[in-house]
């Protein structure tokens, strides 16, 4: 063929021209694979370097104030001011602060014990009791380790005049911090649970996204839509099988977890196998949804991605989600991981019970019926 | 008359492109209905609109009785549709793409109906073969078994033969008639000639737009097409000058001979008279026009009406 050339094995650079052309022209025609190389970038640029702080500040804090003297009110204005600490929630009793804890909904618990003000003031070092959650260790570290500093300096601009012999040396109060259900901050304790979110959005976003574009690709889709089969039928029959996959990983991660890294189950392994199959639906009712979106096999799989991608970074898997600020969290909780690893934790780690964590699985519900509509409506009866 | 297929105005655009462009079309049952027409003249999206897999944009009619707009879930129940692509599960074996096909369909007595079909189209030794790995004979077997399955009394057939060989071919044919002969309707796209003589009767189509429609005989008789077969020495030559006098159309080789035709009979004497008169090394003799000639006639009138405006390809 190459008659004319004398080196058949040189390098061409008329051929290597034509390849790098061929090559461009198909990246231009491709939309949504450009898309995601100008997406891609952008994303992470804005969630690496705007969303993911690893020194979280505005920690949700709850207060059981039983003093009622200035050095109690100061104390609280001081944590307050610092920026790591955001009192949401002044309570009355140690019960309800430990419920508040459990369920999430703050980060820690500050008790101020009764006498406070005067304690302080007779220079009998009281106790300061702070719990933190510890089911997430990344998020309370930098404020615990800056606590004592805000403490004292909140109390010494108080002990004024005669006081002012309290001031140097030893702090005026004792802080004692009492980190509840992972007390030794192990970390697998808290990515190891964490990964079976993970491990199930990734493989049944993926694989259900793939379910009705091969159809269309390999062309049985023309002949399923000309079969009296319904859009329902067609879908649901398409995600039940991956719900008994979906279980396998749960399975075997709940195992590792067990056998490999003794992470413990203080909740009932029960409750969360049931409620892992709200998850499950959650991820296929995504996958199948892109697939109804996508025109082939490759564009199921990109929307994937990008459903993957601010899904482990924005749910508090890798970062913790406090440390996010308000709209980067905003978006975090429309992702069912996000919620799901807060019901994984909270079952494995902290032992909550269904009404604990309800509160956490509505939202994912919600998100899979929302999905299912569009799935269901984008599903096309025709080939229009 | 009984009508499976009773459709007026059939309208189906994409875009800016009006790939059926009203086409009206009358199927009696029991009959082997061909619908001829070259690559994207809209055969495939006729069909689609008949079995409700695409929602027309005008027209109106019956299929077996239902609206062919609104009621495309009770046709979609009597139809078996074979697509022109192969379409069904190829990492399923010949049996368990059956098997599925009748539960979708809620055959009655399934295994009884997947193993009798299973014998008819003389599959049983390909049953647990996977569906991929069958070659395009086998292929289109099953795809007839399959769109059969559930005893549908209209076949839409979309170019079924395409790619198979004649033995196949032929044998497919056989069923077709064998089918015919029992009662069901079908229709038919093709665009090979040998299988348009196969049929009861045919339409024919051009650019969305119904061109004739009757039987072989009709078809040939109303387009008025003269055909005058040459003999001769240097035929090539001889084409190219044929082919620029008027009242010729077409100026064809055929094997040893061309074949020139003409719809204007008078025009086309003139150049017979002219080309093959006393002395000529060339001799013209009549013969009667192939449907090729017909429908490459009837698409160049239609050219023609439609003027200067280029040729679209519908999809």
């Amino acid at each position: 063929m190459n008659g004319a050339r004398p080196h058949r094995g040189a390098f061409s650079f008329g051929r290597f021209a034509a390849i790098v052309q061929k090559e461009f022209v198909q990246m231009r025609r491709d939309r949504v694979t450009f898309a995601m190389m100008v997406g891609i970038p952008l994303l992470q640029l804005v969630l690496f370097s705007f969303a993911i702080n690893l020194d979280p500040k505005h920690l949700p804090t709850a207060v059981v104030l039983a003093d009622h003297g200035p050095a109690g009110r100061a104390l609280v204005a001081a944590m307050q001011n610092s920026g790591y600490f955001d009192v949401v929630a002044t309570l009355s009793s140690e019960d309800e602060a430990r419920q508040v804890l459990a369920r999430g909904e703050v980060q820690f618990v500050v008790n101020v014990p009764p006498l406070f003000t005067h304690d302080v003031w007779r220079g009998a070092r009281p106790a300061i009791l702070v719990e933190t959650d510890g089911t997430d260790p990344g998020s309370a570290g930098n404020a615990v380790g800056n606590l004592q500093r805000i403490v004292d300096s909140s109390l010494h601009r108080d002990l004024t005049g005669p006081l002012a012999r309290l001031r140097p040396g030893e702090s005026p109060i004792e802080l004692r911090i009492h980190t509840l259900y992972n007390p030794e901050a192990i970390t697998q304790y808290s990515i190891v649970p964490g990964l079976m979110g993970v491990v199930l959005t990734m493989t049944l976003v993926l694989i259900t996204s793939l379910a009705m574009t091969r159809e269309r690709e390999t062309g049985t889709m023309e002949n399923l839509l000309s079969m009296p089969a319904r859009p329902l039928e067609v879908l649901l029959g398409k995600i039940v099988p991956y719900v008994l996959v979906g279980y396998v990983q749960v399975g075997l991660i709940l195992l590792a977890a067990r056998y490999g890294f003794d992470v413990p189950m203080l909740g009932s392994a029960l409750l969360l196998v049931v409620l892992s199959a709200v998850f499950i639906a959650a991820n296929l009712a995504v996958g199948i949804t892109f697939s109804t979106v996508a025109q082939n096999q490759r564009q199921a799989m990109q929307m994937g991605m990008f459903f993957f991608l601010p899904s482990i970074l924005l749910s508090g898997f890798m970062f913790p989600f406090r440390g996010m600020p308000g709209w980067a969290q905003a978006i975090g909780e429309v992702f069912p991981l996000t919620h799901y690893l807060r019901v994984v934790r909270g079952i494995m780690l902290k032992g909550n019970g269904l009404q604990d964590v309800a509160s956490h699985v509505w939202p994912i519900a919600l998100f899979t019926a929302i999905a299912l509509v569009i799935g269901v409506r984008r599903y096309r009866r025709t080939l229009d | 008359m009984n009508l499976a297929i009773d459709v007026r105005d059939m309208t189906k655009r994409f875009g800016a492109l009006t790939a059926v462009d009203r086409i009206g079309l009358q199927v009696e049952s029991g009959e082997i209905h061909g619908f001829l027409g070259p690559n994207g003249s809209g055969k495939t999206t006729f069909i689609r609109m008949l079995c409700g897999l695409l929602r027309p944009d005008g027209g109106s009619g019956t299929c077996l009785g239902f609206d062919v707009v609104n009621d495309s879930e009770s046709i979609k129940r009597q139809v078996g549709y074979m697509t022109q692509r192969f379409s069904y599960w190829e990492d399923l074996t010949v049996g368990e793409n059956l098997e599925f096909i009748a539960r979708v369909y809620a055959v009655p007595d399934r295994r009884h109906a997947v193993r009798a079909t299973i014998e008819r189209m003389g599959l049983e030794k390909r049953r647990d073969q996977l569906a991929g790995t069958l070659s395009g004979g086998w292929k289109q077997r099953l795809a007839l078994a399959a769109c059969m399955l559930h005893s549908p009394k209209l076949l839409l057939l979309d170019e079924p033969t395409a790619g198979v060989d004649p033995q196949a071919r032929r044998e497919f044919w056989e069923q077709i008639h064998q089918l015919a002969s029992e009662g069901i309707t079908v229709l038919i796209a093709t665009h090979y000639m040998d299988e348009a003589e196969r049929c009861h009767r045919l339409a024919f189509v051009f650019h969305g737009r119904l061109l004739t429609h009757g039987t072989v005989d009709q078809v040939v008789r109303d387009s008025g097409l003269l055909t005058w077969a040459v003999a001769g020495p240097d035929l090539p030559e001889l084409m190219a000058k044929l082919r620029s006098e008027p009242g010729v159309e077409q100026a064809v080789a055929f094997g040893n001979e061309l074949h020139v035709a003409g719809g204007d009979g008078g025009a086309l004497e003139r150049v017979v008279a002219k080309y093959g008169g006393e002395g000529s090394v060339h001799r013209f003799r009549r013969i009667d026009p192939s449907l090729e000639d017909v429908f490459i006639h009837l698409m160049q009138q239609a050219k023609a009406e439609a003027g200067a405006k280029p040729p679209v390809q519908a999809g």
